[in-house]
């Protein structure tokens, strides 16, 4: 095992942690407000998968694209982030929103019906068979570092990623809207008693949420190629996983818990086995949930009585 | 606290005293129903649990002798293995009011425990009663384990940590025929990987051994009235009112000293050892075990079997799991998807829309709609109609062919009018309800054309799009599902 196979891991699983960092993202922006884990999410971000693949068949397919691929790719990533958002939008009104007070439980149950709904309707609608992007035929080239071949299609992911990271920052960190997210996220009822709309906070956060979950769906769908009605399973848990990890309601914690979990099924895949890399994932969630139930970056979670 | 009289405790149904004596008093106040099935329920209700329980139970037992085709006895069968399923899982989701979502997978190790300790895998054929009971205790314990991280964390851990568990589950029973061992060149062989494990020991008691369907009918549902006895008694006990607690408010359960943690993983601990128990009885029946038999799709329908029986009822949930059961069973042939599809559909109408002339004029509006799309579509389009439906004999058939639209290729026009289906089955709840009459033939027309030129070629997609839909609209419009006990707030 050279430096050059060490290097290839690392960027496999930087491109791999970008897509879970982004998934992430949704759950623990929608877990801070809420406090409700949104087992549908994964469901978003395989729909917006989805959408990416027919935008791009809609275009004139991978071989020959009507339009130049820039052209193309915003399109696709447009198209998908809108889809998702409204997508993520409905389901807080419909399923969600006259839940806010039930217990605990009920507003969990509902979350896995809506995945599962989800699911079983993108098997009726695009059926069973894998769908590629078939990337590698529009997008060719890429850079040399150190003996490793990075394709353009992982910089770009890697760097769209981290830009819509950063956005995300500035706009929790920096506008009015962020401003009310924090609120409400740390108080619900008083955020409101302060005049911050909630129902609208809410909204937001399920809409930046689902849209980054849809940017996910169109990078995994570059860098992998295969789009399938499951794939979104999977890639929800791995994201609450890296939630989890980060530690859930911390921004920061999100991006660096996907990071890492991509690293470490990278790192896992190539170094001991692919089959068991969901095993090493989980061992790491058992793992920090034992010795630090915060997670990396997250606050204790004072409770008032 | 002096004892009230029961005249003031709000016999109009609105708190007069105090919200804590309308809250105590609300099994008094349900209790009070009219009309003849009122009535009737009320005096069912008074009877002694086991006196019904044995009535019902005596019944089931001479189910199996009314047919004589093995397959209906089988479905019954798979219908008790699932009301155990639902009686375990409602230990933890309706008592304790905790989220597993491993719990497919419990179901799945004692399946396989019992599969490994009793089979030719490795020639082991441990008897029935111990291998029974080292599959309860080996599913009890990984119960146990599964808990202990999440223990001191609110329930959605847990959810996510089981849920995880499930999927592994899965990859791990699929991929465990070849396990490389630090001392031994030979891959290691534990469960037969994708080809799963076969030649398992049926089930032998006291030197009779069960082969036939029959036996293992009535071993379920001497395990099914069995366990929703020891649990009626078990939800009066101390435990089954420190879980109640727990559930609906473990910060007070736990300042009245109700020890949270370890009745959490007790509870937890018990619905695995049920699922594992049922296990090892599904082991023995199918004589034979494989990974795909505890996929997800199985936990939702059990979840379904819970919450649309009213998670915490013991009647409910065994009526949710044989009532789910036997439909999903009918849901295969497309005859009989059809009657169950339409009657379900006027069931649910004849439930919400009240008076019945606005029911009759909704369904009579539905049916002339149809007939109008049909001949003015038809005569425009003749590939429209042009393609007979799935089952066209008899009567229905013949109607749903000179009704409904069936185009050559109903692919696209199917799934664009599947998705608008859901929309404006979305948009129907924002509306006013006397509007909804109004708008309700043409949804319900654009139900039956999805029905008939999608879903009734698809029952396996068709059955976890309604048990995945039914969660969510039960959960929104009836959380206590069928027989549960509505939730009383207080704020």
């Amino acid at each position: 095992m050279d430096g050059t196979f060490l290097l290839q891991q690392l960027v496999n699983g930087l491109t791999l942690g970008s897509v879970y960092a982004l998934i992430a993202l949704g759950y623990s922006l929608v877990y801070g407000i809420l406090k409700l884990l949104n087992f549908a999410h994964g469901e978003v971000y395989m729909i917006g998968a989805f959408i990416g693949y027919f935008v791009l068949i809609g275009l004139g397919g991978p071989e020959d694209l009507a339009v130049p691929v820039a052209v193309a790719l915003t399109l696709m990533f447009l198209a998908a982030m809108l889809g998702s958002g409204l997508l993520g939008v409905l389901i807080e009104r419909f399923a969600y929103r006259r839940l806010r007070n039930a217990p605990r439980i009920a507003p969990l149950i509902t979350a896995l019906g809506v995945a599962f709904f989800l699911q079983s309707s993108a098997l009726l609608l695009f059926g069973a068979q894998f769908r590629s992007y078939g990337t590698f035929q529009f997008m060719t080239g890429g850079i040399e570092v150190a003996g490793v071949r990075i394709s353009t299609t992982r910089i770009l992911v890697v760097v769209a990623a981290f830009s819509l990271m950063i956005a995300l920052t500035l706009l929790v960190g920096r506008t009015t809207l962020g401003k009310a997210m924090r609120a409400t996220a740390y108080d619900r009822e008083a955020a409101a008693m302060m005049g911050i709309d909630v129902d609208r906070v809410i909204v937001a956060t399920f809409l930046i949420g689902s849209i980054l979950a849809g940017a996910a769906g169109v990078m995994f769908g570059l860098v992998f190629f295969s789009v399938y009605h499951l794939m979104g399973f999977t890639a929800g848990l791995k994201g609450f996983t890296a939630a989890v990890v980060g530690g859930i309601g911390s921004i920061p914690g999100a991006m660096l818990g996907g990071l890492l979990i991509g690293l470490a099924e990278a790192f896992s895949a190539a170094y001991i086995s692919s089959t068991f890399q969901d095993l090493i994932v989980f061992s790491i969630l058992i793992a920090v949930m034992l010795f630090r139930p915060t997670g990396l970056l997250g606050k204790a979670d004072i409770r008032k009585v | 606290m002096p004892q009230l009289p029961p005249d003031e405790l709000g016999t109009t149904g609105q708190p007069r005293i105090g919200t804590d004596e309308w809250v105590a008093s609300v099994e008094g106040r349900r209790e009070r129903r009219s009309g003849l099935t009122g009535q009737l329920l009320d005096r069912l209700e008074a009877l002694p649990f086991w006196q019904p329980l044995l009535v019902v139970g005596v019944l089931a037992a001479i189910f199996p002798y009314l047919t004589d085709s093995d397959y209906v006895v089988r479905v019954g069968f798979n219908a008790l293995v699932f009301a155990l399923l639902a009686l375990g899982l409602n230990i933890v989701v309706g008592y304790a009011g905790l989220l597993d979502l491993g719990y497919i997978a419990f179901f799945g190790f004692g399946a396989y425990t019992y599969a490994i300790l009793a089979s030719n895998k490795f020639d082991l054929h441990l008897p029935t009663v111990p291998a029974v009971l080292i599959v309860i205790a080996a599913s009890a314990l990984l119960g146990l384990l599964l808990g202990l991280p999440s223990r001191r964390l609110s329930g959605d851990y847990l959810a996510i940590v089981t849920l995880f568990f499930a999927q592994i589950f899965v990859t791990f029973t699929t991929n465990a025929n070849r396990i490389t061992l630090p001392w031994s060149d030979e891959p290691f062989d534990l469960t037969g990987g994708p080809n799963g494990i076969s030649g398992v020991d049926p089930y032998s008691i006291f030197g009779v051994e069960a082969v036939e369907v029959t036996s293992y009918f009535h071993i379920a549902l001497v395990l099914v009235v069995v366990g929703m006895l020891a649990l009626h008694i078990l939800s009066r006990a101390r435990t089954g009112r420190a879980w109640k607690a727990l559930r609906e408010d473990p910060l007070a359960a736990e300042a009245m000293t109700i020890p949270v943690n370890r009745l959490k993983l007790m509870a937890f601990a018990f619905g695995a050892a049920t699922a594992g128990l049922t296990g090892s009885l599904f082991a023995a029946q199918q004589i034979g075990v494989f990974p795909q038999n505890f996929e997800l799709p199985l936990l939702i329908t059990v979840y379904a079997m819970v919450i649309l029986g009213g998670a915490g009822s013991i009647p409910g949930v065994v009526v949710g799991a044989v009532g789910i059961t036997v439909a999903l069973e009918v849901l295969r042939g497309p005859a009989e998807a059809r009657l169950l599809f339409y009657g379900a559909i006027l069931i649910g109408l004849a439930l919400a829309i009240r008076p019945w002339l606005r029911l009759a004029a909704v369904l009579v509006a539905t049916v002339a709609l149809g007939y109008v799309v049909h001949f003015v579509v038809g005569s425009l389009w003749p590939r429209s109609v042009a393609r007979p439906p799935a089952e066209s004999e008899g009567l229905i058939g013949e109607f749903v062919d000179s009704w409904m639209l069936l185009p050559t290729e109903p692919g696209t026009i199917g799934n664009v009018a599947y998705v608008v289906l859901v929309a404006s089955g979305l948009g129907l709840t924002l509306i006013r309800p006397a509007w909804r009459a109004f708008v309700l033939p043409p949804i319900l027309y654009l139900a039956a054309f999805v029905f008939e030129n999608r879903l009734i070629y698809q029952p396996s997609v068709t059955r976890l799009l309604v048990l995945g839909a039914l969660l969510v609209v039960l959960m929104n419009a009836r959380p206590q599902g069928l027989f549960g006990t509505p939730r009383v707030e207080i704020a």
